[in-house]
């Protein structure tokens, strides 16, 4: 059912195999499979209640599974608390950007670069991707717009270096030129060796950015595939499961 | 003149219970959590003074320097070992747990000590002042309190403004899980907090032991002063604490010099008066519920 299900001998970046999780009685993700390559962009796609943030908080330990495992460069990661994951190289970027208030900007990416592995990004090199954050380091994030503080949330992340890095809703409440800036960098990271796992409402803005797609709906997986292998109708159907929701499963396997 | 004397022994009053209470503010304000123990570990920190220090061949007045260490290991066991545990419950766990421990440390320190009170002593220190003019005597171990005070808090500001651990204990009081997503370990930063609180506890325990005789009951009351300063302050407010300690310390005064009995109510009408008009504390944030 799922592309992790035929056996492989080789080491996946991240393997998630038949996953369940519950919020308390109720059902939020079931059995869900799939693999992160290394130098992928796999894009998380679903309406909303699909379970997709539920899937990326308990990938990065905030959330416990009731079944199912997930390895992370062939080291079963499941039980692993968030912190230890984090260095590890699985970073997260939370809905709504969850910036310390009372740091500055540069005391926020302090904080993440603090276990940085080794890498590419620090401070500095973050300063030189986002230039405007060198002139307002000293500000506190709550006098940044929601735009600049997602740019913050996103480079707090970076800073520790991940091997994984993932985001959750990078374009809720933003306005589409702000989303745009911010997509723009995404290469930019990807380039760097950084595998992106990215949960979006926006199916277009993942569409163009993802090398392969993963539909969710009600908690399970309704599609996944490349981009180019799923047609408008075939993602449609499968995010809100309107029409033969289950008529393109694995196209990508 | 009468009332320059109110207001200077309220500021010198006000050093001790600052000094009290910015143990409690760092655990309230970093873990959410209101140690009712915290009184108690004071008076335990006095009563090591008295009995544990002499073996130690030093002179009372340097008990800190071994009362202090220890309860800085002390507060990061206790954290780790039994506060961590109700913190993972709620936060009535916490109260209920905190307590109990506070049940059991009053009933320990009768147990071992009797109800005998006992002080630190400090010598001729104790009666030593400095006179101002013909009215205003400040003595020197008020003064020494005061000063002492001081240089917690600033030490304290500078190592939660300036260092790794200071930022990251920062980080954990705004949220927690965000923190855990950096690669914090929440858990060894609530202890770190509560090793800090401990350890200005100790401190404060001493203060109390040379100023005044210990008992093993004497925590709750003391409880109660700090519990004040830290709601006049302004929770979170590590300079609110040292204001509202002597705000605290000037009301009681004030109401001392009308009558002794209205030494503790004249500052629980301020701790009243303060909540009804701004319930953050002078120098605390709003906050805001959704």
């Amino acid at each position: 059912m799922s592309d992790s299900a035929a056996t492989s001998p080789s080491r996946h970046l991240l393997d998630v195999a038949n996953l369940t999780i519950h919020h308390g009685q109720l059902l939020a993700v079931d059995d869900i499979s799939f693999r992160l390559e290394a130098g992928e962009v796999l894009a998380i796609i679903g309406a909303n209640g699909a379970g997709k943030s539920t899937l990326l908080r308990t990938i990065a330990g905030l959330h416990t599974q009731t079944s199912g495992t997930i390895t992370h460069d062939g080291d079963e990661i499941s039980k692993l608390r968030t912190f230890r994951r984090v260095r590890r190289g699985i970073s997260l970027v939370p809905e709504g950007r969850r910036l310390f208030p009372s740091l500055t900007l540069e005391e926020n990416l302090q904080v993440g670069a603090q276990k940085a592995a080794e890498g590419p990004f620090n401070i500095a090199a973050v300063y030189d991707l986002f230039a405007w954050m060198r002139e307002r380091r000293r500000q506190k994030v709550g006098q940044l717009s929601g735009g600049e503080q997602q740019a913050v949330a996103i480079a707090r992340a970076l800073v520790a270096n991940p091997t994984i890095l993932m985001i959750d809703e990078v374009s809720l409440g933003l306005a589409p030129i702000v989303i745009e800036r911010i997509y723009e960098f995404l290469p930019s990271i990807v380039a760097q060796g950084i595998s992106v796992l990215l949960v979006e409402q926006d199916v277009s803005q993942a569409l163009a950015v993802a090398t392969r797609v993963h539909c969710l709906l009600e908690g399970k997986t309704s599609l996944t595939g490349t981009p180019d292998q799923l047609s408008a109708d075939a993602i449609e159907s499968a995010y809100f499961g309107t029409i033969h929701s289950a008529a393109t499963p694995e196209a990508s396997a | 003149m009468i009332w320059l004397n109110v207001i200077v022994s309220g500021v010198l009053l006000g050093g001790f219970y600052a000094l009290f209470a910015c143990g409690l503010s760092l655990m309230f304000g970093v873990m959410k959590i209101i140690n009712l123990a915290h009184g108690d570990m004071a008076v335990v920190a006095g009563y090591t003074a008295v009995f544990l220090v002499p073996k130690f061949h030093l002179p009372e007045v340097w008990s800190f320097l071994v009362v202090v260490p220890i309860f800085a290991l002390l507060g990061y066991v206790v954290q780790r070992t039994l506060l961590q545990k109700s913190i993972d419950r709620d936060p009535f766990t916490t109260l209920l747990v905190t307590f109990g421990l506070s049940v059991v440390i009053e009933n320990l320190l009768l147990e071992i000590y009797t109800a005998n009170a006992q002080s630190i002593n400090i010598g001729s220190l104790i009666a030593k002042s400095w006179q101002v003019n013909n009215t205003i005597y400040v003595s020197y171990l008020s003064l020494t309190v005061l000063i002492v005070s001081v240089v917690v808090l600033a030490a304290l500001q500078l190592f939660l403004s300036k260092t790794s651990t200071g930022r990251q204990i920062r980080a954990v009081s705004d949220d927690r899980e965000a923190a855990q997503l950096c690669g914090t370990n929440y858990r060894h930063i609530f202890g770190v907090a509560s090793s800090l609180a401990f350890a200005t506890v100790a401190l404060a325990g001493i203060a109390f032991g040379m100023y005044t005789s210990l008992s093993p009951t004497a925590g709750g009351v003391n409880l109660l002063f700090a519990f004040e300063t830290v709601v006049i302050g302004g929770i979170g407010s590590l300079w609110g604490t040292l204001i509202g300690g002597i705000l605290l310390g000037i009301a009681q005064q004030f109401g001392a010099h009308f009558n002794e009995q209205y030494t503790v109510l004249a500052g629980n009408v301020l701790f009243l008066l303060v909540l009804a008009i701004r319930p953050q504390g002078l120098f605390g944030k709003k906050v805001v519920m959704s």
